[in-house]
Formats: C-alpha cells, structure tokens, sequence
C-alpha cells in the first residue's frame, strides 16, 4: 500500500489557501480580486470537506462540495453582473470609492 | 283626517331634518363646482319641502281629535345597562309653533338670501351653512331628549360661527365668530352639567321621563331642582345672550344680514327660552330658579334697550334690541307665563326678521353702508323696504293693533299679576324698556328714512360689500332714480312683504294662541288665566299705560331726529358721562377682558405656553432626542460604508468565535 498523504497536510494546505483568501479580501481594494479570494476560501473549505470525506470513508462530504461548487457558480454568475453594473456606473471597480450606504 | 293620520306623520317627522342636511351636503360637496341656479334651486328646495311637511302637521295636529304630541322613535343611540337614549322625536304644540318659525321663517330668508348674496364669492359655501344650520335647529327643537336637543344646541352654535365668520378674510369677522363660538361653549359647560345632574337624579335624559317623575312627586321643591334650573339657564343665557353671556351677540352682526336675522334675530337665539319652556315642569318648582329668570331677563332687556339708544350701526341697534327683546321672553318665562314668553318668540321672530331684512335692504340698496349717520331720506327712493320696514317698527315698539303690542303686553301684565315678591319692580323695568325700544327703533326710523339725505350717490360706487357690484342686472326696470340707491329685486322684497303683513296681523289670535299651548304648558297657564279672567279692567289699564310710554319714546325719537335734528348730539355732550357710558356699551367687553380674558391669557402664556409646553413637553422630547443622539455617536462609527472595514469586523468577529471555541471551552458549564 503505497505511502498516503496524511490528513493533517491537506488541512494545513486548505489553511494556508483559507488565510491568502481572508487576507487579500481584506487588503484588496478591487472589486474583482475580492471576488477571487472569496472563491479560494470557498475551494480551502472544499479542500477540508473532501480531505475529511477520505479519511473517514464518508461520501457525504464529497456531495457537500458539490453543492458549494454550485453556489459559487451561481454567486459568481450574479457577483460578476453586479461588478459589471457597478463599472458601467461608477467607472470604477475600487471598492473604496463604493461607500454610498455610509451614515 | 282618515284614522291612519296619526302614524303616517312619524316616518315624516325624520324629513323635516335630514331634507337640508341632504341640501347641505350636496351643495357643500358640490357647490363649488355648480352654476348658482343650481345651487339656490338645492337650497330653496329643501327648505320648501320641510315647511311644507311642518304646514301638513300643523293641519294634522290641529284636527279634532289629533294627538298631543306625536313620537317618531328609531333606534337607541346609547345604551348602557339601565340607561338608554334614544333618536326620538316629539312633535307637541310647542314644537310644532318652533317648527313653524324655523322652516317657514327659514324659508323665506332663504328667499331673501338668494337675492341678497347673489354675487358674493362663496354662494353655495353660504347656502350650505344656511341649510346645515336649518338641519340642526329642526333637529333641537324636535328632539325629545336633552342629549338630541343638545346635539341640536351644538350644531347650531357650529353654524352660527360658521355662518358670522363667513367673511373669513375680515380679522373682525372671524374674532366674532370665534367670541360667539367660545361665550356660547360657557353656557354649554352649564348645559352639560344639568344634564350629568339630571342622569344622577333621574338615570333619565328623556323629556316625558324626567318630567313625568317630576309630576309624581309633588313633594319635591327647590333642592337638587334648582340646581339643575341654574344650571340650565346657564346654557340659556349663553344661546340666548342674556345676562352676563350676552357679548357675543352684537358683535355677530358681522355675518351676512340675513344671517343676523335667520339666526342670530328669529331662530337660534330663542333656543333658550324654547329650553326654558320645555323644562317649565322642572323650573316651576324652583321659586329660586324661576326668580333668576326674571331678573336676569328684566336686567337684560333694560341694559340692552339701553346701549341700543346710542348705537349708529343699524345692525347693532338691532341686535341689542334683540337681546333686549331676548330679556322680555326671558322675564316672561320667570314669571311663569310660558306661553306669553313664547307668543313673544314667534311675534318677534316675524318682526325683528323682518326688521334685519329690511335693514338688509337698506345696506344693499345703499351699497354697504351701515352707519345711520350716512342715511337719511330713503323714504321715497326705496318705498317697498319703508313701508315694510314701518310695519316691522310698529309691531316691536308696540303700536296697536301690531303683533309685537300684543306679545309685550301680555308679558307685562302677566308680570305685573305675577305672585313674584319684586314683580311691580319687574314690571317697572319692562314698562321702561318699551318705552326705550319705541325711542331707539324710531330714531333708526327717522334716520334712516326721513330727514335730509346724508350719503353720497356715486354713479361708481365705492362696495363696501366688495361683491355688490354688477346690481344693474337686478333693477327690474327701475331706470327713473339715480344710479346708486335703488330698491331691491323682487326676491328680496316679497319676503319682507310676506313678514310686514305678519308682523301686522300676527297678534291677533292672542287668546287661541295661548289656548293652543294649554296642552303643553297646562298646569302652568290654569292659575294665571283664572287671574286674567277676573282683572279684565287692569289688563286694559296696563295696556293704555304701556301705550302712553311707547307714545312718549317716539316723541322724544321724534323731536330729537325729525323735529330738530342736532339737538340729541348737544344732549349726549351735556350728558357726556352717561353718553360715553352707553356708548362703550358699559364697558362690558372691556371688564370682562381685564377681569377674566387677560389672567387666562397671561396664565396661558405664562405657566402653560412657558413652563409646561416649553419646559416640560418640548423639554422630554428634546431630552430623549438628544440621549439617542449621543449614544449614537458612538455607534454610529460602524456603519461606515467601506466593505472592506466591514470585512475586517466579520473576519475578527470570525476569530473572536474561533479563539472562544478553541480556548474557552471550559469557561462555561456544559
């Protein structure tokens, strides 16, 4: 039987994509770039999902990354109109310039 | 009368009502927009329609064997446990002489008004007022309970302010509809609390009730009685403008004449001796309460016959000689004579109508001039309002054979006979009053109408009635005199004609007259016929005195208007004291400003205005305010807009949840 990864090496990779995710959606200041990092904190998660689903031998969490591929497309479907919206509009895609609903 | 008659009229009763509230409400909803026919045919009819219904129940009533009273009852209005009032109404033989007055007096100054307003601004705003106002005084004098007499009390008060502010943009206009409003909600404070005294007492509104379980218990005199008359001639003296609640009513001269007479001469302001008459079970078995009566109506008629001696403005020598004409029925029902008091009402709503019309027609004709001092020699330039006019002085002065000699008479010599202890004294005030009503209406006669011309003939007028312009289109082809004075349009003069002709003959039935209210006023008017049969002789001898005083005022109105005129203005310097006393009206307006309107007012801005609404009630709000808004400050920083601010509280809330599962585990029981 060959050698297997262990476990604990896909939840430090899953981690570590999990952390660039928050990280550059905190320091980002383009609309598209947020928008990327949200899909890799999305992917870091399917990462643990499917990492868990192997070491338990459990099918349920593979089908749960199903299910958040399908929301992230759709997010992306309705995300991506909305910057497309907000460029035609604003001429920008800095979200810092996009603080109207501000007291 | 076929044997159904007596029901038949119940169902018709509730139309005499709501006929001119229909009226007001179409012309008050769509006047506006309708030509004035239109709005005149709305008014006029349904005011026809009800004085005919009131003609039809005169005849039914008047059959041999017609009920006392007919009852039209619907359903209850209140009705809590044991108390219950209902929408009923009674038509009796008092009801039916009031009904009279105010549809068919009604009627006819709704003729007059259609000439008389017929271009001012505002046409069916007036008519719709004048109908509601006719909505409610046939809805006071029908009801048969206090509360629905009350609602009618109300109501007409309502039209009343509506219909003297009617030239709204006048300051004077709306500061005397808003005086007659607030005078007139004293007495209503009187009125409200007989009433609470009366369910306390009686656990009953309705008039045969409460008057019934009067009659059931001989034994009660005085007491509680009283209280509840006194009460009541509060709210009377307020609707009537007697003693001390009778300021409102000169000033109310500032409405539309025909105004002045429909309300504030001929209908509304004898509510309070209709009240009166009304509760006569209850006032006779009050000495105290019937006393009060007297007096204050005596002390009134003399003071306002007084102040209207000295008057210039023809309207207001006619309204105080209505408040002292009010102080006649007034004295009248203090001496317990009901049905001369209410004689009196109808006579005098012919005459001093008749009188405010005709006034009317001297103002309209001379274009808005209201001041005596600017008339004179109209005799022959507008000789229909003369000669109507002559009769409307004659019946008030008391000239035989007019209604008003007979009316008056009748209260003084049924005050003189009276069993009250100071009745010489009341009858001396009366006898004097008309010998100062014959001085002062024939000096508006003489002034008015004979003498040298005073006033100014403009081809162009100046209006004083901004919309009596354009009249040329109601000069019925009277091209022979001037421009400026012209006689009024046909539609103004035949109600004149229609009251002249029952100012003349309205006192004629005097004796039928009080026969035909025995049924109301019963008990009442037994002891003081028995009296009036047997002093035939005195009757006469009061008579002839009375007349000889009314003789002497129109002499001195004569010698010092027509004979030589000047001489009154070289009287009133040398008297000039007394002069400027009348003349101020006995400073009455101002004693009550200085004695009650001034504190309330500095009261109001003061400790109301200053410290409870500013301190108190603006303070609170303006505290809570100002809590939140420092709060927020605080808070308010959040919501700052920026996504990315708010991202980083979500990832640090995210790491607060974090490190709490992580480490805090055992920081809480499981």
């Amino acid at each position: 039987m060959a050698a297997q990864v262990p476990t604990a090496y896909y939840l430090v990779l899953a981690a570590i994509l999990f952390s660039i995710g928050v990280g550059s959606f905190l320091i980002k200041r383009n609309i598209i770039t947020i928008f990327m990092s949200i899909e890799l904190m999305l992917n870091a998660v399917n990462l643990t999902f499917v990492a868990f689903a192997h070491q338990w031998h459990q099918i349920s969490g593979q089908i749960f990354v199903f299910f958040v591929m399908v929301v992230a497309a759709a997010e992306a479907a309705v995300g991506l109109a909305i910057i497309i919206a907000i460029f035609r509009t604003r001429q920008t895609l800095n979200v810092d310039q996009v603080d109207l609903m501000k007291l | 009368m076929s044997p159904q008659t007596s029901t038949i009229p119940a169902c018709y009763l509730w139309l005499i009502p709501l006929l001119p509230f229909v009226g007001f409400l179409i012309n008050g909803i769509l006047g506006r927009k309708m030509p004035r026919a239109f709005v005149t045919a709305i008014a006029l009819i349904f005011t026809a329609i009800p004085a005919a219904i009131v003609a039809w129940l005169w005849s039914v009533m008047t059959a041999g064997n017609a009920p006392e009273a007919i009852h039209a009852v619907s359903k209850p209005w209140i009705a809590i446990s044991g108390f219950q009032v209902n929408f009923a109404f009674t038509v009796d033989h008092l009801t039916l002489i009031m009904l009279g007055v105010v549809t068919g007096v009604g009627f006819l100054i709704h003729l007059y008004s259609a000439g008389y307003m017929a271009h001012e601004d505002g046409y069916w705003r007036f008519f719709a007022y004048l109908n509601l106002f006719m909505f409610f005084m046939s809805v006071l004098v029908l009801a048969s309970s206090f509360l629905l007499l009350f609602v009618g009390w109300e109501g007409v008060g309502l039209a009343s302010y509506l219909l003297i502010g009617f030239y709204f943009k006048k300051d004077s206009a709306s500061d005397a509809g808003k005086k007659a409003f607030i005078v007139n909600r004293i007495g209503d404070f009187g009125f409200l609390l007989a009433m609470f005294l009366i369910v306390a007492h009686f656990g009953n509104l309705n008039f045969t009730d409460v008057f019934s379980s009067i009659s059931q218990h001989p034994e009660w005199h005085g007491g509680f009685l009283t209280a509840i008359a006194l009460l009541l001639v509060v709210g009377a003296t307020g609707k009537s403008a007697q003693i001390p609640l009778y300021i409102w009513l000169p000033d109310a001269m500032e409405g539309p004449t025909p105004v002045s007479a429909l309300i504030h001469a001929a209908t509304m302001v004898t509510a309070g001796i209709y009240m009166v008459a009304r509760c006569h079970t209850l006032f006779d078995r009050s000495t105290t309460a019937l006393a009060v009566v007297a007096i204050i109506g005596a002390a009134t008629a003399i003071l306002a016959a007084s102040i209207g001696m000295v008057q210039h403005d023809i309207k207001r020598v006619l309204a105080y000689s209505t408040v002292s004409q009010l102080g006649y029925m007034f004295l009248a029902c203090g001496v317990g004579a009901y049905a001369a008091g209410i004689f009196h009402l109808l006579t005098h709503a012919f005459f001093k109508a008749l009188l405010f019309l005709a006034a009317g027609s001297v103002i309209h004709a001379l274009s808005g001039e209201q001041d005596m001092r600017n008339m004179g020699g109209l005799r022959k330039r507008i000789p229909v309002t003369f000669w109507t006019m002559t009769s409307g002085v004659f019946a008030i002065a008391g000239i035989w054979p007019f209604a008003g000699f007979f009316s008056k008479d009748e209260i003084l010599y049924q005050t003189f006979i009276s069993a009250n202890p100071i009745a010489k004294l009341l009858w001396l005030v009366g006898l004097v009053t008309a010998g100062m009503t014959s001085f002062y209406m024939f000096r508006l006669w003489f002034k008015t109408f004979f003498g040298e011309q005073r006033f100014e003939e403009h081809p162009e007028q100046a209006h004083g009635h901004a919309a009596h312009a354009g009249e040329d289109e109601h000069d019925e082809g009277q091209t022979a005199h001037p421009h400026g004075v012209h006689e009024s349009p046909w539609i103004m003069l035949f109600p004149l004609v229609v009251l002249g002709i029952l100012s003349l003959i309205g006192g004629w039935e005097h004796t039928a007259f009080g026969n035909f209210l025995d049924p109301v006023f019963g008990t009442a008017n037994a002891a003081t016929e028995a009296a009036t049969a047997a002093s035939h002789g005195l009757e006469l001898t009061l008579a002839a005195v009375s007349l000889i005083v009314v003789a002497i005022g129109f002499l001195f109105a004569w010698f010092f208007y027509y004979k030589k005129p000047g001489t009154a203005a070289a009287l009133a310097l040398k008297t000039k004291p007394l002069y400027s006393l009348l003349d101020h009206k006995y400073w009455v307006d101002e004693i009550y400003g200085a004695l009650i309107v001034t504190p309330l007012l500095m009261f109001s801005r003061l400790i109301l205005a200053g410290l409870v609404d500013t301190g108190l009630v603006n303070g609170s709000g303006a505290l809570a305010g100002a809590t939140t808004r420092g709060l927020s400050t605080i808070t308010r920083r959040v919501q700052s807009g920026n996504i990315r601010s708010y991202a980083g509280w979500l990832a640090l809330g995210a790491a607060a949840v974090l490190v709490v599962m992580i480490f805090g585990r055992g920081l809480w029981p499981h």
